[in-house]
């Protein structure tokens, strides 16, 4: 493999040492090279040895204080590959039960030498908390409901290595939108990315002022919100919402919203159909088209793993 | 006696007497004498051989009044206590704060009160007046011994920090407090609609994706408390007021007549939510920062006399209580030691209100408010004076801070306005050694 392949920065900015809280502070240039070097981390693993030892010496710590095993196992196989030094802490078996704070937990794990972090919070923020305390950069990998950007690039990537490109494309994203980490991420990237978003779920979950603040589409009818899609995003419908009295019923939730071949007719013919996992067959999506040719399902937990070996390879400086 | 010579003196305007509180005022340079405790003499030229302080280029005020201070004492002296406080006040400039009863145990009985009054006259660098509990540890259930802690003097009943959810029984304590002369202070949030929310429910809770705290949260609660005040007839004063529905819904109550006052924090009429936007738990209050209409809003409300002063609404937290996860962080700005220069800086300066106005809704209109013989520099009011050099710099850094903790975002910025002394009743409570 040729080392001019990935370029370390994009119009001069270094991607060595820089954080990813979410896709504000990443240009599209930015996005482009995250793409460029995600393809080739693909073809690093479709080989029959999937390893490469450029970050032979780093340490990469995974800060999990949230369950979850498919992100998690996503980030520490791409840091595998790249021959980097895994730790983790996970919060079920940590002290913070005790009450420790994130402050000591973080100051103590960063005593022991670490190069880089991968955090998983339910609080909005903690990534930069992570940086602030340790001063290395920091890969956010969901913190609460605020931003999940490597969920967002992967997507990004699994629509690009189909289309070839976000520019003029209509992406529609349905579900429980206050709640979606993944879809305030994806606004933004697939913003910068030339493509057109329009968000369709209840009212009830629906934050306000999306239009103003990601200049997306807001539609609370699915066949309005999927007219002319080349893809399509569902999301996780989690069962607690009706208990916060958000909507009634998950039959009533999949009536009005379900992703299906049927209401799939209104989006245009062979869409992409994608969904960030893991799947409420039945509720959000049907079968018929979660298994469908038209999904790209799978491929998104594939390229999970190359996006993050690109992110893991371009911020710890990695050579080819 | 002391003898302040030379500076710019805050002079209300006798011709335009007619309403309290919209007195106008203006600056002329005087001097003032004092003996012992009070004001004996303002004219263009006193000669006494006594101490004499040197106020040339500076501007002499009567002291800040603050009806809305925690000094999280007893219980919370981590945070703050009477000693510190009192300090943190008079670096700012204040002569008079009024305590928030929210402290561990809450101020709900006598012992409590007379604790507070007794600690503060022994050590405080302010006058302290004592706010008492509207119902028993604030808890909104049982209405505390309000006719007994009046007698040891409390000016005013609150729960703030609380707001009582249960109709009936807020209905039960106005009703109560009607029979004596005092205002009942509410905290207005129904926490049905707050929830677990951090910032202001809008723009920056749908981009930093945490849960938001509607401005209906507060406005339902004003619109409930004043039917109350209108069915019971209670003084109803309402705290730290943040949305402009708000301010219009106590706009249209004052017209019909209705006993309501209100006050604004210095941050509500200042920042606005886009400050939470890198989650600086210093930013995170409540009520929360609202969009900057609403920040327009409340500097209208106050110019057009709707709203009667400016409040403080200092809430100390120590520095491990802030450091956290904006979700578990405590809300609360410290105030005492910034609402001057902020105020000077972001307002006077930028030509949205005079001086005068503002040193009249920092002294004047809280004076008037409480009754107090302060709030002017007259013969014979209290000799509670405060001189800024308004050219002069200041920046609070945490080792420069009076005030036990550091949570405002105003920490290590520079503002103008630098009070450079405080006389409390006669007494030099702060002076610049810089
Ligand atoms: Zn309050």
């Amino acid at each position: 493999m040729n080392s001019t392949n990935i370029p370390s920065h994009s119009h001069g900015k270094d991607f060595v040492g820089r954080n990813l809280f979410d896709l504000d502070d990443w240009s599209a240039e930015d996005i482009q090279v995250v793409l460029e070097a995600t393809k080739i981390m693909k073809e690093v693993n479709k080989r029959d040895y999937k390893k490469l030892p450029t970050l032979r010496g780093k340490t990469v710590c995974t800060l999990f204080f949230e369950n979850s095993t498919r992100t998690l196992m996503s980030f520490e196989l791409a840091a595998d590959r790249l021959s980097a030094d895994i730790v983790r802490f996970s919060a079920n078996a940590s002290s913070l039960h005790k009450g420790e704070s994130l402050q000591d937990t973080v100051y103590t794990v960063d005593a022991m030498g670490i190069d880089l972090y991968i955090i998983r919070h339910s609080y909005p923020g903690s990534p930069q908390l992570v940086n602030k305390y340790t001063g290395k950069p920091v890969l956010n990998a969901g913190d609460g409901p605020h931003a999940h950007p490597t969920q967002a690039l992967l997507d990004i990537f699994s629509i690009w290595e189909r289309t070839g490109t976000l520019k003029g494309l209509k992406i529609t994203i349905v579900g429980d939108i206050a709640h979606s980490r993944v879809v305030r991420s994806n606004l933004i990237g697939m913003k910068k990315m030339g493509a057109e978003v329009t968000i369709c779920g209840p009212s009830t979950l629906m934050p306000g002022y999306m239009e103003e603040v990601y200049g997306c589409k807001v539609e609370h009818d699915l066949k309005t919100a999927l007219k002319d899609a080349d893809a399509v995003m569902g999301l996780r419908m989690q069962l607690e919402r009706q208990s916060e009295g958000l909507f009634p019923s998950l039959e009533e939730y999949s009536k009005l919203f379900t992703l299906s071949s049927e209401t799939m007719k209104y989006a245009k013919k062979d869409a992409l159909i994608l969904h960030p996992g893991p799947m409420n067959r039945g509720v959000e999506i049907l079968p018929d088209i979660a298994d469908s040719k038209q999904s790209v399902i799978l491929e998104q937990v594939t390229n999970g793993v190359a996006v993050r070996m690109a992110l893991l390879f371009l911020i710890l400086g990695g050579k080819m | 006696m002391i003898l302040i010579k030379n500076g710019f003196v805050y002079t209300i305007d006798k011709k335009t007497n007619r309403q309290n509180s919209l007195r106008s005022a203006s600056f002329n340079k005087m001097d003032v004498l004092i003996d012992d405790n009070l004001i004996v003499k303002v004219a263009n030229t006193i000669d006494e051989n006594c101490e004499t302080i040197d106020a040339h280029d500076k501007y002499v005020f009567p002291g800040f009044i603050d009806l809305h201070t925690h000094l999280r004492d007893p219980g919370q002296t981590n945070k703050e206590d009477i000693y510190s406080g009192t300090r943190a006040a008079a670096k700012g400039g204040w002569t008079t704060v009024c305590a928030m009863p929210n402290t561990d145990p809450v101020v709900d009985n006598i012992s409590t009160v007379e604790y507070l009054k007794r600690k503060a006259k022994d050590i405080g660098a302010c006058k302290v007046l004592v706010i008492g509990a509207m119902t028993k540890k604030s808890e909104g259930k049982e209405i505390a011994e309000i006719a007994n802690m009046l007698e040891s003097g409390i000016i005013a009943v609150s729960d703030d920090g609380n707001c009582i959810q249960n109709t009936k029984i807020m209905y039960n304590v106005m009703k109560y407090v009607s029979k004596f002369n005092i205002p009942i202070i509410d905290h207005c949030e129904d926490y049905f609609l707050s929830g677990k929310g951090q910032v202001n429910s809008g723009r920056m809770s749908t981009k930093l994706g945490l849960s938001g705290i509607p401005a209906l949260a507060e406005e339902i609660v004003i619109s409930r408390d004043i039917m109350l005040s209108e069915s019971t007839g209670c003084r109803l004063h309402i705290a730290h007021i943040s949305t402009k529905k708000s301010v219009e819904l106590i706009r249209q109550a004052k017209a019909k007549g209705v006993k309501i006052t209100t006050e604004v924090t210095p941050h509500h009429l200042l920042l606005n939510e886009n400050e939470c936007v890198n989650f600086d738990t210093n930013t995170k209050v409540k009520p929360p920062l609202r969009t900057q209409d609403d920040v327009d809003a409340c500097l209208t409300g106050l110019l057009d006399g709707t709203i009667d002063f400016i409040a403080t609404d200092h809430a100390p937290h120590s520095d491990f209580e802030k450091e956290k996860e904006f979700s578990i962080a405590p809300y609360g700005i410290n105030s005492l030691e910034t609402a001057f220069a902020a105020l000077y800086s972001g307002l006077v300066l930028k030509d949205k209100i005079s001086l005068s106005f503002l040193i009249g809704k920092l002294s004047t209109s809280p004076a008037h408010f409480l009754q107090l013989n302060c709030g002017a520099i007259e013969e014979g009011m209290a000799a509670d004076i405060t001189i800024s050099d308004l050219q002069k710099d200041i920046c609070f850094t945490p080792d420069t801070m009076m005030s036990k903790s550091n949570n405002t975002p105003y920490l290590n910025k520079s503002l103008k306005g630098r009070i450079t002394k405080t006389i409390c009743e006669g007494n030099t409570t702060w002076e610049d050694r810089d």
